[in-house]
């Protein structure tokens, strides 16, 4: 105790705080912001809990109450599981592929662009593609007939058919949505980049001769904050807003190919009509997904120094 | 330690832009050498290309006895204090200073001995834990100092350390540099664009204008014999006067008053330094200056006014009372000629009085 009490005490910066005279004033403020919450998350997420206790009648005639009847299907099915840990496997490949690929394009970029602007816009201008226009060039890379990756595998006696064959459509899977998520780190991990102090990394010329050790023990932990945000906003990518392009490689194909938990959801859901079951499986994914936040908020960002 | 040769060194960047144009320095072991000059005057570049930081495009920088043109910053044996500090802001004080020893795999009883050391000179003893963002401008010198000090490198590079300081701060850092370095021994290049920081520190002067070298020499010998008028303008406060004159067979001639000099003809700049400048005596010759403004300093007065349309700044003691004009007489032993063309220094003799 006598050590803690003898450090010196760190003088805290005054936050800046806005004084309202009137106590409605602020939640009118934030009451778009709330409203748009409530409608698309909230009220929805209710919803699915809600029914996930449930089977409906897939003629939308009524509903029966059968508990957790649900969640033991959904837990208990070979399928699930298999599709579950597709889609973990699936998830860390894409996020860190994604992450590293898009790091180690900003590290090179940034020894080039250092106050070349022009070059700098020119590489950020990749973003404004949209990314389902860029998803879907992404797709044809791999069509059966004039994707050019397809070609490429046959040189090498690959017989690549993707939507057939289990691993090839897993391969393409991954490939396109990493493909279409680099720019995204790309961008950040630049910005990141960019905001480290060139007098900081002046000094670490003068301190560190490794280009390597000098990466790793000053820029890196400076972008850490960068990368703790992309670690987050990559898992959700993965998990969810891969959807598109799963849906374009399987739809209409035959039953054995690889598809993810979301997309488990949407097929139980929309295609066999049974709402229950596909609600208590979003269900169980949003209570990954939240255990999985509370985890990295936890325990990885307390490592983390913001500038 | 180890003196530091600059020899014909050029910084011509990309498009064709040249900051230093063949400046040549001898530096010897243990000196304090100031670079001085505006803004723009290639004084940073110098220094970083003596640091590394920019590569040379032409002549050689030597420290001690190796070249090091092509070396890395790390290899060259320096260490550098930045304006901004620079210091990690993810690691603690004790981390920043380190962190250079450790990346050349000192051993960690010394790196901690020099740590220590280091801390007790600087007084920073009780900041080791802590991380930069907790420390105020002033302290974070103090590390940043430190971060140069635990190295014991062959010289300090100081990129002008103590322009982000406040006015006070700035006087006592001042005088901490020039005591650590003097007990350190250890060769400095130190560069500011402030004259008086320029004149306290250094044991040598060197004054920069458009990336090539002015003058070069002690504080006191620059300031009391400038070799051209940008110098005689840029160190002094307030700046030396600088005047038309003619010079007519052995008599310059300014604001209607004549003075025997020697050494040189036809019209000339006549510089002043408003130090020098008095009162004249009853019944001696004197120029007559109308008074425009004043500004006092307390311990001086700075007369601002005109001689015939030429304007002249005089320091006078406050007891003296102003009147509308005032009579001031040349200073004979202190008055600075030069070329009115090239505004280089022109050697005089003040014949003997008569």
């Amino acid at each position: 105790m006598t050590a803690i009490s003898a450090k010196p005490k760190v003088q805290a910066e005054p936050a800046k705080r806005v004084q309202f005279d009137n106590a409605l004033l602020p939640w009118l403020f934030l009451l778009p912001q709330l409203a748009v919450i409530v409608v698309f998350f909230y009220w929805p997420s209710v919803q699915a809990v809600q029914s996930s206790f449930f089977i409906e009648d897939p003629f939308g005639f009524g509903s029966t109450f059968v508990g957790m009847a649900n969640y033991a299907d959904a837990l208990a099915s070979r399928e699930y599981r298999r599709i579950a840990s597709f889609t973990a496997v699936f998830t860390v490949l894409v996020t860190f592929l994604s992450l590293a690929i898009g790091l180690l394009l900003a590290v090179k970029a940034d020894a080039v662009i250092r106050g070349a602007s022009a070059y700098k816009t020119l590489l950020i201008s990749v973003y404004a593609i949209a990314p389902p226009v860029a998803g879907l060039i992404g797709m044809m890379f791999f069509d059966m007939h004039i994707g050019p990756f397809v070609q490429m595998a046959a040189w090498f006696g690959w017989n690549m058919q993707v939507g057939l064959n289990y691993f090839d459509t897993a391969f393409a899977m991954v490939f396109v949505s990493v493909w279409k998520q680099i720019p995204y780190n790309f961008i950040f991990f630049l910005s990141g980049l960019q905001a480290v102090p060139v007098s900081v990394r002046e000094a670490a010329f003068i301190d560190c001769k490794n280009g390597w050790r000098r990466f790793r023990t000053v820029t890196l932990p400076l972008l850490m904050p960068t990368a703790f945000f992309l670690l987050i906003i990559n898992i959700t990518y993965a998990l969810f807003d891969t959807f598109g392009i799963i849906d374009v490689m399987v739809k209409d194909k035959p039953a054995n190919n690889p598809i993810t938990l979301v997309y488990k959801v949407y097929n139980d859901g929309f295609r066999g009509n049974d709402l229950g079951g596909s609600s208590a499986q979003s269900v169980i994914l949003m209570v990954v997904v939240f255990a999985l936040t509370i985890v990295q908020f936890r325990f990885l960002e307390k490592r983390i120094h913001y500038g | 330690m180890a003196s530091i040769a600059i020899e014909n060194v050029v910084k011509t960047y990309a498009g064709g832009n040249t900051a230093v144009h063949g400046v040549s320095i001898d530096i010897k072991d243990g000196e304090f050498i100031v670079l001085v000059g505006p803004s723009g005057c290639g004084k940073s570049t110098l220094l970083r290309m003596v640091a590394g930081l920019e590569s040379i495009s032409g002549g050689d920088v030597r420290i001690g006895d190796r070249k090091v043109n092509d070396l890395d910053p790390a290899d060259r044996d320096i260490a550098m204090v930045f304006q901004n500090y620079a210091l990690y802001p993810h690691m603690t004080v004790r981390e920043n200073l380190a962190y250079g020893l450790k990346n050349r795999k000192t051993p960690k009883a010394e790196i901690e001995a020099r740590v220590a050391e280091a801390a007790r000179m600087l007084e920073i003893g009780q900041y080791l834990d802590r991380k930069p963002r907790a420390l105020s401008g002033g302290q974070r010198q103090r590390v940043a100092m430190g971060r140069a000090i635990v190295r014991k490198p062959a010289a300090f590079l100081f990129d002008e350390p103590l322009s982000n300081l406040d006015a006070k701060l700035r006087v006592t850092m001042r005088a901490e540099i020039r005591k650590l370095q003097k007990r350190l021994g250890t060769t400095s290049i130190y560069v500011t664009h402030d004259q008086l920081e320029a004149m306290t520190l250094a044991d040598r002067l060197v004054v920069l204008n458009a990336g090539r070298i002015e003058q070069i020499g002690a504080p006191l010998e620059i300031y009391h014999k400038p070799a051209s008028t940008f110098v005689a303008s840029f160190i002094g406060s307030p700046a030396m006067n600088l005047v038309d004159a003619r010079v007519e067979g052995g008599m310059l001639w300014f604001g209607g008053v004549s003075v025997p000099l020697a050494g040189a003809q036809g019209p000339v700049t006549l510089g002043l330094r408003a130090e020098d400048l008095r009162l004249a005596a009853p019944g001696e010759a004197a120029v007559q200056l109308r008074i425009e403004h004043v500004e006092e300093l307390g311990a001086q007065r700075l007369v601002h006014g005109m001689v015939e349309d030429q304007s002249l700044t005089i320091a006078l003691s406050p007891d003296i009372p102003l009147t509308d004009t005032l009579p001031i007489a040349l200073p004979r032993e202190r008055l600075h000629l030069f070329d009115a063309v090239s505004g280089k220094r022109i050697e005089t003799r003040v014949p003997a009085f008569a």
